[in-house]
C-alpha cells in the first residue's frame, strides 16, 4: 500500500508498511532500546553511581562484618566463608536496583510527554517498557562485571565449572530484569522520575534484607526464617551461591523446609518469569491507557 | 461527507470535571481549524481524544475516515502529533530524535535517516542536527517537535498550542512553517489561546469554554458579531482622562470604557478614517495630548469577551483563583513545577451553562 501524495508542503507521503505483530513488536523495542542505551552513554554519572552502592557493599559487609557473622559449616570467624557467602547476595540485591533506573527512566519520560509522543505512534505497544527494560538489563550486566571485578579483587572465588558460574550470572540478571518491570509500572504510577526513584528503592530493603543474602536465615526469628526462605529474592540468592559453589555443603539446605531452599535454581526461575509475566502484563495495560 | 476530522458528541469526564461536554467538530480536509479558549476549556482533552491518546467516555470521533476508537492504529499512522511542549528526547540529537520517530512510523533505517536530513534542513536544524536537543533554544526545540510530528508527511496533523512560551521572533517562524504546511493540503486541528494566533492561521474558529464549543465560523464572522470599530486613545497624561472622555462621548455611538492604569480609553464609533481625523482635531483643540490613538476593528478577544463575560486572560485567572467552581485549573497549575507537562492533567472548568453557538452574556462574570 503505497500512497503518494502531496503534502505538507511538497514531500510526498511516506510508505508505511503494517507489519505483523510480533517482528514489529521486537523492531519497535530494539529501536527504544537503542535509544536507551545512547542516554545511557550519554549520562555516564547514572551509571558510575549505580556502581558505588555496591561496591561500597561489597567491602563495607566484608570487612565489617566478615568476623563476626558465622556462615553454617564453617568455623567460627571464618572471614574467607563470609566473603563467598555474602556475593552471590551483593550481586542479586545489586540487579535489584535496575527496579529504581527503570522507574525512573519511563516517570520522566511520561514527565516530558514523550510517552504521549510515543503513544500517538503506530508502534508496538509493548515497546517503549521492552526497550527501556532490555537497555537496563544491559546496565545491570555491565554493573554486574564490575561488582564481580571488585569481589575478585577481595577474594571471592568460585568452586564449580565456568558453565555453572555463567548460569548463576544468567539467574541473577534474570531476576534483574524480572524487578525492572516492576520498576517500569512504578513509574507509570507515580507522578514524578523523584518519586519513582524512592517508590523503586524503598521497598527493596526490607526485601532484600529479610532473606538469606547478608546473613544465614537461621539466626532470625521463625516468623522471619519462613518470610526469608519464601522471599523470591532469597531463591535467586541461594542458586547463584549454589551455582558459585559458594555454599559450605553441597546440597542446598532449608531451615523451615520451604520448598524453594531446597530446590533453588528452579525456584530462582520460577519466581522470575512469574513476576516478569504479572508486572509486563500490569505495565503494558498501564501504558496503553497512560494519561499522565 | 464528513470531513478529514470529525467528531460528534463527544464527553469526558475526569471525576466531576466534564473536560468535554459535548463537542462536535468537522473540519473539511485541507483546511486549519483553530480551537481557541483558555486555559481548562477542553482543548487539550479534545486534541488528546482525536489523536487516540484518551477514550472519550461518549461520542463519535473520524479522523482521516478512520474511526478513531475502533482502529486507533490505524489512525496513528496517518496523524502528526505536535504538543505544547517540545516531546524529544533531550539527550538524543536532532537527527537521533527523527531518525528514531521514522523507524516507529515503521519506516526502513534507512528511509528514516534520509528523512530525518530533509527535516533537519527544511526546519533550520542542519548546523545543530548532531548536536544534543538539551544545548536547542526553546525555539529550536519546537521545531524539532514539529518535524517528528511531520516525518511521515501525514495527512491530518494536530497541535497543541504550538507557540505557548515562545519569543515573537520564534512564534513568527513556526507560524510561517505552519502556513507552508497548510499551504501543501495538510488539514490541521490548532488549539491555542493566541486570539491572534488562531486569526492568522485558521480558517474556521470554534470557542470552547467550560468543554463546550459556544460559538463557531470564520474569523470575519465571529468579529461581526462583536459590532463594529471603535477608536481607542491613550492619553499622555492621566489628568486629561476626564476632557478625554468628554470628547469621546462626542463622537461615540455608545457606552465606552476608561481603564486609568494605562491611561486608556475606548469607544465604539461608525465613520473611519474621517472620524478619526476630527477626534484628533478636537483633542489637540481641547489640549489633550495623546500617546497613541487608532481606529480598532474588533479582535477575538472582543468576541470571547462578549460570547462569556470575561477575557480569555481573565478565564485564567478564574481558574488559579479558586474563587469559582473550577479546582482543576488550579490543581495543575500547583503541582507542576516544571515547565510544560504542568497543562496535561488540565481539565475543563466547571459545569456553567453557555447554549452552543449562540452569542449569550454571561452575567455578573466580570
Amino acid at each position: 500500500m503505497t500512497t503518494v501524495t502531496e503534502a505538507a508542503g511538497g514531500a510526498p507521503v511516506r510508505t508505511v508498511r503494517p507489519r505483523g505483530g510480533v517482528s514489529r513488536s521486537v523492531r519497535d523495542s530494539l529501536v527504544v532500546a537503542q535509544r536507551n542505551l545512547i542516554r545511557m552513554l550519554r549520562i555516564p554519572e547514572v551509571v558510575i553511581f549505580g556502581l558505588i552502592q555496591p561496591i561500597m557493599f561489597v567491602v563495607l559487609f566484608t570487612y565489617v562484618f566478615g568476623g563476626s557473622i558465622n556462615v553454617p559449616g564453617a568455623p567460627v570467624g571464618d572471614a574467607q566463608a563470609y566473603r563467598e557467602f555474602l556475593m552471590a547476595g551483593i550481586f542479586a540485591q545489586t540487579v535489584t536496583f535496575a527496579t529504581a533506573g527503570a522507574g525512573a527512566g519511563i516517570a520522566d519520560d511520561m514527565h516530558k510527554g514523550l510517552i504521549d509522543r510515543f503513544r500517538s505512534l503506530p508502534m508496538s505497544r509493548g515497546a517503549v517498557l521492552t526497550g527501556r527494560t532490555l537497555a537496563d538489563l544491559v546496565q545491570t550486566a555491565l554493573t554486574l562485571v564490575v561488582v564481580a571485578v571488585v569481589a575478585l579483587l577481595i577474594g571471592w572465588r568460585t568452586h564449580e565449572n565456568i558453565l555453572k558460574v555463567l548460569a548463576g550470572f544468567a539467574l541473577l540478571l534474570l531476576l534483574g530484569y524480572a524487578f525492572s518491570w516492576i520498576g517500569a509500572l512504578i513509574g507509570l504510577t507515580v507522578r514524578t522520575p523523584e518519586a519513582a526513584t524512592s517508590g523503586g528503592l524503598i521497598w527493596l530493603f526490607p526485601l532484600t534484607f529479610i532473606s538469606n543474602a547478608f546473613v544465614p536465615v537461621n539466626g532470625m526469628p521463625v516468623f522471619l526464617q519462613h518470610v526469608a526462605e519464601w522471599n523470591p529474592f532469597s531463591a535467586t540468592v541461594a542458586a547463584a551461591r549454589l551455582l558459585f559453589g559458594n555454599t559450605s555443603s553441597r546440597a542446598p539446605t532449608s531451615v523451615t523446609g520451604a520448598w524453594p531452599m531446597d530446590h533453588p535454581v528452579l525456584a530462582s526461575l520460577i519466581w522470575s518469569v512469574l513476576i516478569i509475566a504479572v508486572f509486563r502484563t500490569l505495565a503494558v495495560r498501564k501504558y496503553r491507557s497512560a494519561t499522565a | 461527507m464528513p470531513g478529514a476530522i470529525y467528531a460528534e458528541g463527544l464527553v469526558k469526564s475526569f471525576g466531576a470535571v466534564r473536560a468535554l461536554d459535548g463537542v462536535d467538530l468537522d473540519v473539511p480536509e485541507g483546511t486549519v481549524l483553530g480551537l481557541l479558549g483558555p486555559n481548562g476549556a477542553g482543548k487539550t482533552t479534545a486534541v488528546r481524544v482525536l489523536t487516540t491518546l484518551l477514550q472519550p467516555d461518549r461520542g463519535k470521533a473520524v479522523v482521516a475516515g478512520i474511526d478513531v476508537l475502533a482502529h486507533p492504529d490505524k489512525v496513528r499512522r496517518s496523524i502528526g502529533l505536535s504538543g505544547q511542549f517540545a516531546a524529544v528526547d533531550e539527550y538524543l540529537t536532532g537527527r537521533e530524535n527523527l531518525t528514531m520517530v521514522g523507524r516507529l512510523y515503521q519506516m526502513s533505517g534507512r528511509a528514516a535517516k534520509r528523512r530525518a536530513a530533509e527535516l533537519l534542513e527544511r526546519f533550520h536544524l542542519g548546523d545543530a542536527a548532531d548536536r544534543t536537543a538539551k544545548t536547542y533554544s526553546g525555539g529550536m526545540r519546537r521545531r524539532l517537535d514539529l518535524a517528528a510530528a511531520l516525518v511521515v508527511s501525514p495527512p491530518v496533523m494536530f497541535m497543541d498550542e504550538p507557540t505557548t512560551g515562545l519569543d515573537p521572533r520564534n512564534r513568527q517562524e513556526l507560524w510561517d512553517v505552519i502556513q507552508e504546511l497548510v499551504a501543501g493540503g495538510t488539514t490541521l486541528l490548532l488549539t491555542t489561546q493566541y486570539l491572534e494566533e488562531a486569526d492568522r492561521l485558521a480558517h474556521d474558529i470554534c470557542v470552547v469554554d467550560h468543554g463546550k464549543v459556544i460559538a463557531r465560523g470564520t474569523a470575519d464572522q465571529l468579529k461581526a458579531r462583536t459590532g463594529g470599530e471603535r477608536v481607542e486613545v491613550v492619553v499622555h497624561d492621566s489628568e486629561h482622562l476626564t476632557v478625554a472622555e468628554e470628547v469621546l462621548r462626542g463622537f461615540g455611538k455608545g457606552e465606552g470604557t476608561v481603564d486609568p492604569h494605562i491611561r486608556k480609553l475606548t469607544v465604539p464609533v461608525t465613520g473611519g478614517a474621517k472620524l478619526l481625523a476630527e477626534v484628533i482635531r478636537e483633542l489637540d483643540l481641547r489640549g489633550v495630548e495623546i500617546d497613541d490613538i487608532g481606529l480598532r476593528r474588533p479582535t477575538l478577544d472582543d468576541v470571547f469577551l462578549s460570547l462569556t463575560g470575561h477575557h480569555v486572560e481573565d478565564a485564567e485567572c478564574d481558574g488559579a483563583g479558586g474563587g469559582s467552581t473550577d479546582a482543576s485549573a488550579g490543581r495543575a497549575d500547583a503541582g507542576g513545577g516544571a515547565v510544560g507537562r504542568q497543562k496535561r492533567g488540565r481539565k475543563g472548568a466547571g459545569t456553567a451553562g453557555v447554549e452552543a453557538g449562540v452569542t449569550s452574556d454571561r452575567e455578573g462574570v466580570k
